[in-house]
């Protein structure tokens, strides 16, 4: 769950700032789509670097999925019949929305790559250029409303997956507590206000 | 003016007398009441009257046992033994908070929350701590046996016996002594499991690893421990630890999740130093 996290989330990293290439003009960010499927050419063929960062990718995403899948139907098996009252009192929102959160952004994950990757579920169609696409999406604001709510998703879902696989790798104690916490809140808003300022900017018209 | 009525009924002593009458909070029970562990188990409702704020949850409970046995009815049975909040054997989900961490204000153990928490016409669901691993034996009382088998797969250090050795041959620096310390508070009543999303015993494992992990004495066993306590521990059907935090919140003693960060550090020690379960 950790290890398999930590990998998603340096992709989420280098994602979203590569995202930011959109403030730099059309070419800029078509470029950067470009080299992403040329990197490491002419001594190894195009999207040789893409295809093992994909195939990277999807096994860390397979065993995040099965270890969450494990752990779930481990808790149902430990408490089968649940409590007639139970309430809350230290879990947060985060911690108590990671598991349908998760399935919800999985499922975010595939329209996602239908839509902005290849291009079949958006406006553009695949035929389009990455910027295209882009924009075409994100000038719908039913679109942009599916993206903002799981971009928040995840950002709960890396709230507590920070501080939790810190706790996992047994990394954490009672004086770093506070700041592994502080640091999963700051880098959560950050990267996912990242995310979301490209969105937001098509919306209103400042890419375009 | 009020003093002078006061004083009148006082000296009257009537049965009508508003100081000799019950003054006390009267509450709403919901109670699980299962027969034993092959019955399916049900919520029933109770009346309490005449409770003070100054008893225990406890001691209401004894009043109602005391109705339910004059009315020749099933008294609840329910765990209990020190009631000082220092052997773990009481253990109650009070309106589904562990111990009524959610009422008390504070860290509790059920027989240490008084009645003072709750308002008159108050309901009060009561339920026993519910997990796979810990199989409810009559209404509230539930088989914590497995923490036991936990402690037995690990939770030790291999000493010889005879003559106490002197206690300052072997030096432990007080912040290790001050953790372990900590972590040796635990009481083992449950409510971590209790109070747990996934029902797991992650805290009271990780309090038991740490307590001895951090001694000279408890190193030679440190690999084996925690793999072992692990393996028992997913053997007694817990759940796994998620780092939601509701087991910390609440204990009676206030283990911190630091433990669990420290236990997972020592296992993914062992398992690098090739330490394996035992079975």
């Amino acid at each position: 769950m950790a290890v398999s996290g930590i990998i998603l989330v340096l992709y989420l990293i280098a994602h979203m700032i590569g995202n930011l290439k959109v403030f730099a003009g059309r070419e800029s960010f078509n470029g950067y789509s470009e080299w992403i499927r040329t990197i490491g050419e002419p001594a190894v063929p195009a999207q040789t670097t893409l295809t093992i960062i994909r195939i990277v990718l999807l096994v860390a995403v397979i065993a995040h999925i099965w270890a969450a899948i494990a752990l779930w139907r481990q808790a149902k098996r430990a408490r089968p019949n649940g409590y007639v009252t139970k309430k809350a009192v230290a879990q947060s929102y985060a911690s108590r929305t990671m598991r349908w959160g998760g399935v919800i952004v999985g499922l975010f994950v595939i329209y996602h790559i239908l839509d902005l990757t290849m291009g079949v579920a958006n406006p553009e169609g695949p035929s389009g250029t990455p910027y295209d696409r882009l924009v075409a999406g994100f000038s719908n604001p039913l679109i942009t409303a599916v993206y903002v709510i799981a971009l928040i998703l995840l950002g709960m879902h890396l709230r507590h997956g920070i501080w939790s696989a810190t706790q996992t790798l047994g990394q954490s104690n009672k004086r770093r507590e506070k700041t592994v916490n502080l640091f999963a809140l700051v880098f959560s808003v950050v990267l996912i206000g990242g995310f979301l300022i490209v969105p937001f900017s098509v919306l209103f018209g400042l890419v375009g | 003016m009020t003093a002078t009525r006061e004083g009148a009924s006082f000296a009257s002593g009537t049965a009508t007398d508003p100081a000799m009458a019950p003054h006390g909070m009267t509450l709403t029970l919901r109670i699980w009441r299962q027969k034993g562990p092959a019955d399916k188990g049900r919520m029933v409702t109770y009346q309490v009257e005449d409770i003070s704020p100054d008893m225990s949850f406890l001691e209401m409970l004894d009043v109602l046992n005391e109705k339910l046995i004059l009315a020749d009815d099933d008294p609840v049975v329910f765990d209990h033994d020190c009631r000082e909040g220092i052997c773990g054997s009481c253990g109650l989900m009070i309106n589904g908070t562990a111990h009524g961490r959610g009422t008390s204000g504070g860290p509790t153990t059920t027989c240490q929350l008084h009645m003072r928490k709750f308002k008159d016409g108050d309901t009060i669901d009561i339920e026993p701590w519910r997990a796979t691993a810990f199989p409810v034996i009559k209404d509230l009382s539930v088989d914590r046996g497995a923490l036991d088998r936990i402690i037995q797969s690990g939770g030790y250090i291999s000493a010889p016996t005879g003559t106490a050795p002197e206690a300052h041959s072997i030096l432990v620096p007080k912040k290790d002594s001050d953790a372990a310390f900590d972590a040796a508070t635990c009481i083992g009543c449950g409510a971590c499991v209790a109070a747990c999303p996934n029902a797991s015993s992650m805290l009271f494992t990780a309090a038991k690893v740490s307590h001895l992990g951090l001694f000279p004495q408890g190193q030679p066993e440190r690999n084996e421990r925690v793999v072992n306590m692990i393996a028992q521990q997913d053997l007694e059907g817990f759940g796994g630890c998620t780092n939601i935090g509701e087991c910390s919140a609440a204990c009676p003693k206030g283990i911190s999740m630091e433990n669990i960060s420290r236990l997972n550090h020592d296992l993914l020690g062992a398992l690098r130093a090739g330490a394996r379960p035992k079975s």
